[in-house]
């Protein structure tokens, strides 16, 4: 397989205040974001928090209002078509033609960059040899996982040197979305930088550094995702108990010490309002044990836990735990 | 609520009749052929009444399909189910009537205000007059959501979008609602407060029947079945599956069963 490398220098990305408004309603405020080369860098953020918006701006089909972007030093305005030459882009919503088949659609989207499958076909074998068995089939009648495929290879055909995905694995079952971020580690290993946008928390995990984003604004600065993970800023400890998940929860709510209880899957995640320290964890513990033993729940299971992505979103952006519900 | 059940890792035929007569959905040796192609296989369980119940399998193994049928949308091929006291076979539009729906696809109308979708849906249901619009104010000011009631639904966030929605599927208290995929990209914190009405829901008697592919929601139903290549390969609580598949989490699990699947 030829890679990146052989051509040219991966290629970064970068981000200067940039902004979006529709009809006066802001989709973006002032986003700030450099991605170096070869990075495989995560949008991690839900619907609505203008992922899109800025993915759509860096592929040269939305105008930015404010700010400046740049992929390789080439300005996502003024050199717009240079920037197209070197990016490969898979937008949210599945962008083949469906009455195509899986190879017309291939042989489509190479024609368009100027060459043909047959030149390009070492470079992307390692993830279209997946669908090739199904070559003749129409691409409206695979399945969500092999459309993927078909998506990541159309994007991959002239050889970008920078990928911008767009959910690429929303609605994809769990299986398949572990195997499309195992195609990104290869892409990654070819020299490829990536920008991937997901609402999926725990594929933060997957990426070398992440921005957290909703209501149009990153949520803190970017890092890796254990440091996002680990700047929590508050103690936090994890309950399993049997019973009533509802009533577990308006206890714990209850605790005068306690910031947010939330459930993350088994368990619920308790997050303490003190500054995190080890000896605020210890009292967090203690305090909630107490107070679940007062309430009749003593078989109750309390102990320390770090802190997830998740965690940290759910921190920042406030929610029911913390009496900002919508 | 959690009940004994049995649990099948095989390739046999599950039954699993530990509902009993209170179940609200019962689906015996369930099929659906397209042509040559068995989209659902033999499929058999019972769903509680108040139950949640969580319906997963990989993207292809049938789950649409089976959904399908016990909505009343699409009749199967051979088997049975009873959904809400109807045969799918035999009386779909009773089915229809008696059942909630909502998914990430189709929910509520985009261009009418949300009055307005309240009113068409309540109306669809068969709610009229001075009944619908109490029970309309009752719903939108247990959601906090009294100010919106002029606004169009389409300005408004998915989340509140879907929790509007899942309101709007339970306003003629139907004794089940199916649940495609109803937090797909919503936010972690309205997720949960979803997941906060479901239980709410489930505690008043409701039987709810969803399906996700966040992982993490799978532990917070009382039970779970996963299907592969159109059969059902495990169902139980998921503690139990967890034990019995000697991991910590039902994405382990679920990665197991359908890392075996042919259709994805």
């Amino acid at each position: 397989m030829k890679t990146v490398g052989e051509h040219a220098a991966p290629a970064s990305v970068r981000i200067d205040g940039l902004g979006k408004s529709y009809a006066g309603t802001p989709a973006l405020t002032d986003i700030h974001l450099q991605v170096d080369p070869g990075e495989l860098f995560g949008l991690i953020g839900p619907d609505g928090a203008g992922k899109s918006t800025l993915l759509r701006m860096l592929v040269t089909v939305l105008l930015p209002d404010t700010g400046t972007a740049s992929i390789d030093g080439l300005d996502v305005v003024k050199d717009y078509r240079a920037v197209r030459r070197i990016l490969g882009y898979m937008p949210g919503r599945f962008s083949l033609y469906p009455d195509l088949t899986v190879r017309e659609n291939l042989e489509f989207f190479a024609s368009v960059f100027g060459t043909t499958v047959a030149e390009q076909y070492d470079f992307v074998a390692p993830i279209y040899s997946q669908i090739e068995p199904f070559e003749s089939r129409r691409a409206a009648d695979l399945s969500g996982g092999m459309k993927q495929k078909l998506a990541l290879s159309c994007a991959l055909i002239h050889q970008p040197r920078v990928l911008i995905l767009d959910e690429p694995t929303t609605g994809v079952d769990a299986v398949s979305r572990t195997e499309f971020w195992d195609m990104l580690d290869r892409l990654k290993a070819d020299g490829i930088t990536t920008l991937v946008a997901t609402p999926y928390m725990d594929e933060a995990a997957r990426c070398d550094r992440i921005a957290l984003i909703q209501d149009g604004r990153l949520l803190g600065q970017p890092d890796t995702p254990a440091a996002v993970a680990a700047a929590l800023g508050h103690p936090l400890i994890r309950v399993s108990a049997a019973g009533s998940r509802p009533a577990l929860l308006s206890v714990l709510r209850g605790v005068p010490s306690v910031l947010r209880a939330e459930v993350f899957g088994s368990w619920i995640h308790v997050t303490g309002k003190d500054h995190a320290s080890d000896a605020a964890s210890d009292r967090l513990r203690e305090e909630v044990a107490a107070s679940l033993t007062t309430a009749g729940w003593s078989e109750a299971l309390v102990e320390s836990v770090a802190p997830t992505v998740e965690d940290v979103f759910m921190a920042r952006m406030g929610g029911p735990g913390s009496g900002q519900a919508a | 609520m959690t009940r004994d059940t049995q649990h099948i890792t095989s390739d046999t035929v599950p039954v699993d009749e530990s509902a009993g007569p209170d179940a609200v959905v019962s689906a015996r040796e369930l099929t659906r052929t397209f042509g040559d192609f068995t989209a659902v296989d033999r499929i058999s369980f019972d769903v509680g009444k108040g139950e949640v119940f969580g319906f997963l399998g990989a993207n292809g193994a049938g789950k649409t399909t089976a959904i399908r049928m016990l909505t009343g949308l699409l009749s199967p091929s051979s088997g049975s189910a009873i959904v809400a006291g109807h045969d799918v076979a035999t009386s779909p539009n009773l089915i229809k009537q008696q059942i909630g729906y909502m998914s990430q696809r189709f929910a509520l109308y985009d261009d009418l205000t949300v009055k307005e979708n309240v009113r068409f849906y309540g109306g669809v249901y068969g709610l009229r007059g001075s009944e619908l619009k109490d029970r309309r104010h009752a719903m939108l000011r247990k959601l906090g959501f009294e100010h919106l009631e002029g606004e169009r639904v389409g300005g408004l966030p998915l989340g509140w979008k879907q929790k509007l929605a899942f309101s709007v599927a339970l306003l003629h208290q139907p004794s089940v609602v199916f649940l495609d995929e109803p937090t797909g990209g919503v936010d972690p914190v309205t997720r949960r407060q979803f997941w906060e009405l479901i239980y709410e829901a489930a505690g008043q008697g409701t039987t709810v029947f969803v399906t996700t592919h966040y992982m993490d929601e799978a532990e917070y139903c009382d039970r779970v079945s996963i299907m592969v290549d159109g059969i059902i390969k495990a169902l139980d609580t998921p503690g139990r599956l967890k034990t019995d598949f000697g991991v910590d989490s039902m994405n382990d699990v679920f990665l197991q069963l359908a890392r075996g699947g042919k259709r994805s």
